[in-house]
């Protein structure tokens, strides 16, 4: 018949996508780092060294110094210096116009940012590239535009900045993470020094180029490097008027004892157990997409994560079905290349939590399902994994993974979802899909969580306070609130 | 680079898990469920919604694939193949239908390794003109009918349209539903008239042009489809080219969506065109990444998949030579029709 | 002339979930004025009068802070309707607590009055200063509102026993949050009195919860608890504020640090106290057709 009759090629052979791998060269690494203190790159007084590596192929990137006490020492003094000296007094136009150099310089280095994340983080080069480095610099042009506008802001006339910010950030979005810290804190008219993540200091380090292109004062902005000894010698210092923490809830813990009875201000940005809850009403198709955005992005490393699906009963095995079967078409492998979809785990260590966790679930009797999926030999790597049957009381169902594993919980009627959604420690995000107005709403009122997303997933915006509530943490990030946290108010 | 997951796992069958989801469609015999108005309105309106941003976002990162060099290659050759060569022009005459058939049978007369188009397009009475000359060609002659492209003509007249097409020679007949119909809620008028006019083929087969331009909704054109398919269509076709917008990515989403489940639930495999607005290669190679990873790469295929266009063949041919000599074209490198 | 009457004394009782109970604990300490004389003698609460306190709070919780805003309102508004009814058994008990001139006791009353009239008018106009609407870069529409944090505990002051206490109260219950207090250890009797204005002035049981005893004693025990969201540790002296602060660590609870000695708590509150225990929400939804 006529339409069996076309020419070439019938589609049983498939549509392979041929390699297409972004360049590195653009991302000019240098072999060794020293600290960036007082405006400028200098070795360490009292530390030591350090590797940072590609976790895609463990190939070793450069040499990152670990600051000692005596460089944090040094580092805050140097904030404390720019705070008292030309930063303090300075207009909040000239503040702003420093913000906005930096974002565009942000946007002009964006192919060498993206490259230089993807390669020291191991996250996929589409999402380095579309989402953490515009993010990155759609944030300094948000604040930017706060520094001269603070009297307007809600906060009461003339409200004044903290002082020395200390601000301590994770692996799983470097560049975006320093962003979201430097940005607020430089528009309220604080000086900071900021501790990257010991598995993926680069992006910070080009942003410290960035800043020094940007004729940011010296000092304003100190960046240390090393692990968390570092961060902690930089939190327990006397001279840091304001503490910003973005990472796990056991770690914040820490630090929230550790600035009790001082004078430090505190916001943290913790961990999350975050339910997406599917209706049976939902837009299925796009829920199915949220449900792949909300767990897959970045790994699963993601603290707002929805790692615990929560579907109605009556759709709950069509659901499953229509999620494995676009699993089936997720792309594991190099980050580099434009068409992957999930990278590398970023350390030994976090696959090494990813796999004891999930072994855990296996064990408490939850089935575990990945798409069949070849993973490359070198690099620290983990497919797409699905636990069904899970029960709330597992482990799985409880415990942060922050990797890519989702667990399937089914709920019968509103009342369970939001009773299921709020059964957690945590309070970060949650999902909700439905095509019903006044349910989204009245769900959206009841769960509790910092940010609700409803019929989508994993949006982030400057504009859009972000933070959570319980053990997730507290103060925001984003937003008109989130200069709350850089202002004594 | 890997891809997870193999083929037995995308096309695991789902027809009892996805039925859920479309209550009544494969439980229920077809036949009866288009006969009654009522129940057949509201299994479409049972249908799960399709959310705008969330649809537009996903055809946006589908947007994003790279496909280079070899790949690109295959898409090109692909994306000829599945050509549905078109001129629906007033101005038509046989000299150009003639014109375009030659160029349908033989894309670059210098390269045998291009394939033959899918089909010729044209309007019924110049059926026989493109019947003739792309006898043995293995080219298909497909036929705008039904008052093409509005509709809007009496049932009789829309018959004898498809009539005339058929008896010329058409191997394919496009269709347009009656969007009037649709919109006012006359679902049964939509497919009572499906129905006829799949009779009136009498073996040709059957694309139905929803004309999503009109439908506005992707909640419409998900219905529209499901109701395409449930009246016998053997393609859902976006566009008439006639209305803006025309065929988009995530208006093709939908269909393929459609046809995903549809075939999921009764068994029946049903072919998706796009058409209206599709100008270059990149255009084209983000319909076929979007069917590839939608319904997979067995709807890769002119028989499943069409691409309803004029000017695209020539940059295909200009981007396939580019592909293999690493120079980009000139305009006048490839033949003007 | 008449025959001299014996004066009928109130025992001073705990306030938990809208009961008044003595302490589980069976335990009472004296209470003396300022001049030394004696008071009473004050319930000394136990760990597991901070329990129930807190099983109360917690219980109140949904029903408080969905009330509507102008419910809330309303119904702080009635506190400073029946405190003003009673102004002058607050004056007495703020002098004989203080040591205060009847003129700067009566001072104080009324800046308590005044003080839950000021918040009473919040309750409904929080979200609309403290909330947003975000003008993302995309097709959402995005709205961030308020909520209350929970359950707070609440160490009140200890140098202004009725606008002290009031001025950290009332601020975190027009937030919608449920509370439980540990009043002045030293000078627990207005608090107590305060507790018998809000059981008639339709404050829902729970709510409010009210607990006397020594600080030491008890705040360790407030701070430890899991269930527990915020620590109000206005009057909680540096070191058990510090260890209070460390220990809330447990559950990341959110901290309000001790006042300064020798606060003027007649100033202008403004709204920082409003808005230490609230949680701020973000709505996302696609704008679409």
């Amino acid at each position: 018949m006529a339409l069996d009759a076309g020419g070439a090629a019938p589609g049983t052979s498939g549509f392979e996508y041929a390699p297409a791998p972004e360049s590195r060269a653009v991302a000019r690494i240098q072999s060794s780092y020293g600290l960036f203190i007082g405006g400028a790159f200098v070795e360490s007084i009292d530390g030591g060294t350090f590797k940072t590596v590609s976790p895609s192929s463990e190939e070793v990137l450069a040499e990152v110094t670990a600051a000692g006490p005596l460089d944090v020492a040094a580092a805050v003094a140097a904030a404390r210096a720019a705070f008292e000296g030309p930063w303090g007094t300075m207009p909040g136009r000239e503040r702003a116009k420093y913000l906005y150099r930096i974002a565009r310089l942000i946007q002009e280095r964006s192919r060498e940012l993206a490259v230089v994340e993807t390669l020291d983080n191991g996250k996929p080069i589409r999402e380095s590239r579309d989402v953490d480095v515009p993010l990155a610099a759609a944030h300094f042009f948000y604040y930017a535009g706060w520094a001269d506008k603070l009297d307007h802001a809600g906060f009461g006339p003339s409200p004044r900045a903290l002082g020395v910010a200390g601000q301590v950030i994770p692996w799983n979005f470097p560049l975006l993470m320093a962003a979201w810290k430097l940005a607020p804190a430089l528009a309220t008219g604080n000086t900071c020094v900021l501790k990257p993540a010991e598995t993926t200091p680069l992006s910070a380090l080009v942003l410290a180029d960035i800043l020094q292109q940007a004729g940011l004062p010296d000092g304003v902005v100190n960046i240390l490097t090393g692990d968390g000894t570092t961060g902690a010698a930089l939190v327990a210092h006397d001279g840091v008027d304001k503490v910003a923490f973005t990472g796990s809830t056991e770690v914040g813990r820490r630090i929230a004892e550790s600035v009790a009875g001082t004078h430090k201000h505190l916001t943290l940005e913790l961990g999350g157990k975050a339910a997406n809850i599917v209706f049976a009403d939902a837009a299925l198709d796009q829920a199915v997409e949220g449900i792949v955005n909300g767990i897959f992005f970045n790994q699963g490393h993601v603290c707002c994560a929805g790692s615990r699906l929560l579907v109605e009963e009556s759709v709950a095995a069509t659901v499953v079905a229509m999620l494995k079967r676009r699993l089936g078409t997720l792309r594991l492998g190099d980050p580099m290349d434009k068409n992957t979809d999930i990278g590398a785990i970023n350390s030994p260590e976090q696959l090494g939590r990813i796999v004891a966790l999930v072994d855990a679930g296996e064990n408490e009797g939850a089935e575990r399902w990945s798409p069949p999926c070849a993973l490359p030999e070198k690099g620290w790597w983990f497919p797409p994994t699905v636990f069904t049957d899970v029960s709330p009381a597992h482990r799985i169902a409880r415990e942060e993974i922050f990797g890519p594993v989702l667990s399937v919980l089914t709920f019968r009627t509103p009342d369970e979802a939001v009773e299921k959604a709020n059964n957690t420690t945590y309070g970060l995000s949650a999902g909700v899909w439905t095509e019903k107005g006044s349910r989204i709403l009245s769900m959206a009122s009841r769960l509790r969580a910092g940010v609700v997303w409803a019929n989508t997933f994993n949006r982030f915006d400057p504009a859009s306070p972000f933070g959570g509530f319980k053990e997730s943490g507290f103060g925001r990030e984003g937003g008109r609130q989130g200069l709350g946290a850089y202002l004594d108010v | 680079m890997q891809t997870v997951g193999d083929l037995g796992v995308r096309h695991a069958p789902l027809d009892d898990v996805v039925a859920s989801a479309y209550r009544g469609a494969a439980s229920s015999d077809v036949s009866s469920l288009i006969s009654s108005q009522d129940r057949l309105a509201r299994f479409l309106a049972g249908l799960p919604g399709v959310d705008q941003v969330g649809c537009e976002q996903r055809a946006a990162a589908l947007a994003t694939r790279s496909i280079k060099t070899t790949a690109k290659l295959t898409a090109i050759e692909l994306a000829i193949s599945m050509i549905d060569l078109t001129t629906l022009e007033g101005a038509d005459t046989h000299g150009k239908v003639r014109t375009l058939c030659a160029k349908a049978r033989r894309p670059e007369p210098t390269d045998d390794v291009v394939p033959h188009v899918a089909a010729v397009c044209v309007y019924p009475d110049l059926v026989a003109t493109a019947r003739h000359a792309l006898s043995g060609s293995g080219v298909a002659v497909a036929s705008v009918a039904t008052a093409f492209p509005s509709g809007r003509a009496s049932l009789a007249v829309k018959l004898a349209d498809v009539g005339d097409a058929v008896a010329a020679g058409a191997d394919e007949v496009d269709m347009v539903i009656d969007r009037g119909a649709f919109l006012q809620g006359d679902v049964g008028r939509v497919v009572e008239e499906i129905v006829a006019v799949k009779e009136a083929c009498a073996g040709a087969h059957l694309k139905v042009i929803l004309e999503t331009g009109e439908l506005a909704t992707y909640d419409n054109v998900r219905r529209a489809a499901w109701l395409a398919m449930l009246g016998g269509a053997d393609f859902v076709k976006t566009s008439t080219g006639k209305v803006t917008p025309a065929s988009t990515v995530p208006v093709a989403l939908v269909l393929l969506e459609a046809v995903r489940d549809f075939s999921s639930v009764t068994g029946r495999t049903v072919g998706v065109k796009v058409a209206g607005g599709i100008r270059t290669s990149k255009d084209a190679i983000r319909y076929l990444v979007a069917v590839n990873e939608t319904v997979g790469p067995e709807w890769l295929v002119a028989s499943r998949f069409r691409l309803g266009a004029s000017s695209l063949l020539n940059d295909l041919l200009r981007q396939r030579r580019k592909q293999l000599t690493g120079q980009y074209a000139g305009s006048d490198d490839v033949s003007v029709e | 002339m008449s025959e001299p009457r014996l004066e009928v004394k109130k025992t001073s009782k705990l306030f938990i979930g809208g009961a008044f109970p003595r302490s589980e604990s069976g335990r009472s300490y004296v209470v003396s004025s300022a001049a030394g004389e004696f008071l009473c003698n004050a319930a000394w609460a136990s760990r597991k009068d901070v329990r129930d306190a807190v099983v109360a709070a917690r219980g109140a919780q949904p029903r408080w802070s969905t009330a509507t805003a102008y419910n809330r309102g309303q119904v702080l508004y009635r506190v400073a309707e029946l405190l003003e009814a009673r102004r002058g058994q607050f004056v007495h008990e703020v002098r004989a607590a203080e040591g205060a001139t009847a003129r700067s006791a009566a001072a104080q009353v009324d800046a308590a009055i005044d003080r839950w009239v000021w918040y009473a008018g919040w309750s409904d106009k929080l979200a609309q200063v403290a909330g947003s609407s975000n003008p993302v870069a995309g097709p959402y529409f995005n709205f961030s509102v308020p909520e209350p944090t929970g359950v707070i505990g609440i160490v009140a002051p200890t140098d202004s026993a009725l606008l002290g206490l009031v001025s950290v109260v009332a601020p975190v219950l027009a937030a919608g949050n449920t509370v439980v207090v540990l009043a002045d250890e030293q000078r627990p009797i207005p608090a107590v009195s305060l507790t018998e204005v809000l059981a008639t002035a339709d404050v829902p049981a729970g709510v409010v919860n009210l607990l006397t005893g020594p600080a030491d004693e008890l705040v360790p025990v407030l701070a430890a608890h899991r269930d527990v969201d915020g620590l109000d540790l206005a009057g909680a002296e540096p070191v058990l504020a510090a260890a209070a602060e460390a220990s809330g660590a447990t559950n990341i609870k959110r901290i309000s640090r001790g006042v300064a000695p020798g606060h003027d708590w007649r100033r202008d509150p403004g709204t920082a106290r409003l808005l230490r225990f609230v949680e701020t929400k973000t709505v996302w939804h696609p704008i679409g057709s």
